[in-house]
């Protein structure tokens, strides 16, 4: 990798007059020794991916532990109707982000983006921006690798994984790596990018990975929505002018510390908060393991 | 880890470990035994036992005995295609110690009445260990062409192995060497970035001191 911090990728942005995005996918080439239009064309090939889970959305399907399902379809329906206080882009973003984790919840077929439990973020994201503004789909596989290089380096920093560094790791990291995506395409500049991951990800430090049944089910396809408007209001608020206090590299490495100090029961194990209240414990009844 | 592996993969849900690797590690499998797999015995072991069902753990590994990747829309129905395909699949529990808390000991049967054991580990992000292959440690990942040699514990036997790739032109990725004592059984397990030839793997087999050769090819069509 030509980049171990958020604060180098800015430094080679700089110094080689290249964009964010651009800087991730050079290295893609060296590492994968691919052209630059065939690392463009595999990304396109994700957001591909990406949209055709979104369509696949079937509202009618239920996950084999028959804790979810449905509810996309719920929301979607009250963001039709215009009552919802969320206004319009932000509804379809809230709505997207549950219809893709459900998805993945009933088998079906997603982009973990950076995980399956936390693959609702990104899309939820990028697809109603695409809606908004009309932007082809070139412009969003672009974005994705803005997106994909914040990942990369919290990914070599910390964590990407709940069973690892709690569900910070997984969810807080897809609304930090949504949050410089969003930066990225509302034209802000490397800095600009940093400080929205930063403010996103500062949202979810300290977030446990204590899924009901040890299923990615619950909480987990709530707050696919949650990291997604995270991710939107930290774009809005870093193009606004706001700044993030701590550099997004500090807020990644103290991610890890808390990951690292964060006790077992609480890293994708099952045995401590949400998973063993008194409803989580009633709702997974023992079955048949086998 | 590539960019892809944090934007990706495409797969079918819910859980990169527990569907994802399971895939994985039952497609692993079959291109380990290089022939369809007739007959499969699948014993969980720790998470993947405990919450298997939720995640769709056991139709993601028949899935991949069956040459499915993880992106296959048909992991869901796979129990019943492998039936119709007279694949004969039965799960029980792996009474292991100690193991990786993602563990599946897999005991497959061929066409050609070949048998193989294997215990695999998923790793986290689809990524998997093939952690023994018949009792014996393997530790390899499947991403590489990988050859496993079984030798007495001698001097020469890697140099012969090394030569060997490297006068068919194949790069060593990864190697690993383990032995039961001096003297013993030994094992050298090699990732390799290049195919290695059918021809060079048979003339090892015939080597003195050289006891099995199991090589592990990702791309082999297995029809």
């Amino acid at each position: 990798m030509s980049y171990h911090s958020l604060k180098e990728i800015c430094k080679i942005c700089k110094n080689e007059d290249k964009e964010f995005w651009e800087v991730i996918r050079a290295d893609d080439c060296c590492e994968r020794q691919v052209s630059p239009d065939e690392s463009l064309q595999d990304m396109n090939k994700m957001y591909e991916a990406m949209l055709s889970a979104d369509a696949s959305y079937d509202k009618k399907k239920r996950s084999a532990s028959r804790l979810s399902g449905g509810d996309g379809a719920l929301f979607w329906e009250y963001v039709e109707s215009g009552m919802n206080l969320s206004g319009s882009f932000m509804g379809k973003v809230i709505a997207r982000a549950v219809c893709m984790a459900e998805t993945n919840a009933c088998m079906g077929r997603i982009v973990a983006a950076p995980t399956a439990g936390s693959c609702g973020v990104i899309p939820a994201v990028l697809i109603s921006y695409q809606e908004k503004t009309g932007i082809d789909n070139k412009k969003c596989a672009m974005a994705l690798f803005t997106a994909a290089g914040i990942g990369e380096v919290i990914s070599q920093k910390a964590s990407l994984s709940g069973a690892a560094g709690g569900c910070q790791a997984e969810i807080g990291s897809a609304a930090a790596m949504a949050a410089g995506m969003t930066v990225h395409l509302q034209g802000g500049t490397p800095q600009q990018i940093c400080d929205a991951a930063a403010i996103a990800l500062k949202s979810f430090l300290g977030l446990t990975c204590d899924p009901v049944g040890g299923l990615v089910e619950v909480p987990c396809i709530k707050r696919n929505a949650a990291a997604a408007e995270a991710a939107v209001s930290a774009c809005d608020m870093v193009m606004a002018g706001i700044k993030s206090a701590i550099p997004a590299d500090e807020v990644i490495e103290a991610m890890n510390e808390i990951g690292h100090d964060m006790p077992e029961k609480y890293k994708e194990t099952a045995q401590g908060g949400l998973a063993v209240t008194e409803s989580a414990v009633r709702k997974t009844r023992p079955r048949t393991r086998i | 880890m590539s960019i892809f592996d944090i934007i990706g993969p495409v797969m079918v849900g819910p859980s990169s470990s527990h569907t994802a690797g399971a895939v994985k590690l039952g497609l692993v499998s079959r291109q380990l035994l290089g022939e369809p797999v007739t007959e499969a015995e699948i014993l969980l072991y720790g998470s993947f036992l405990n919450t298997g069902n939720g995640h769709g753990t056991k139709q993601a590994i028949a899935a991949g005995l069956l040459g499915m990747k993880e992106d296959d829309r048909r992991i869901p129905d796979s129990l019943a295609i492998a039936e119709n395909a007279g694949m004969k699949i039965t799960f029980g529990e792996a009474h292991l110690r100690s193991a990786h808390p993602n563990t599946a000991v897999l005991k497959l049967k061929g066409a050609v009445c070949r048998a193989l054991e294997i215990q695999g580990e998923s790793i986290g992000g689809g990524r998997i260990n093939i952690h023994k292959i018949d009792g014996l440690e393997a530790n390899f990942s499947g991403e590489y062409p990988t050859l496993i040699v079984h030798n007495v514990d001698q001097p020469g036997h890697i140099a012969e192995v090394t030569s060997m790739l490297s006068h068919k032109s194949v790069n060593v990725a990864e190697m690993q060497l383990y032995r039961e004592s001096r003297g013993g059984d030994a094992v050298m397990v090699i990732e390799c970035d290049e195919e290695i030839p059918q021809e060079a793997l048979k003339w090892l087999e015939h080597l003195e001191g050289v006891l099995k050769v199991t090589y592990y090819s990702p791309w082999k069509e297995i029809v």
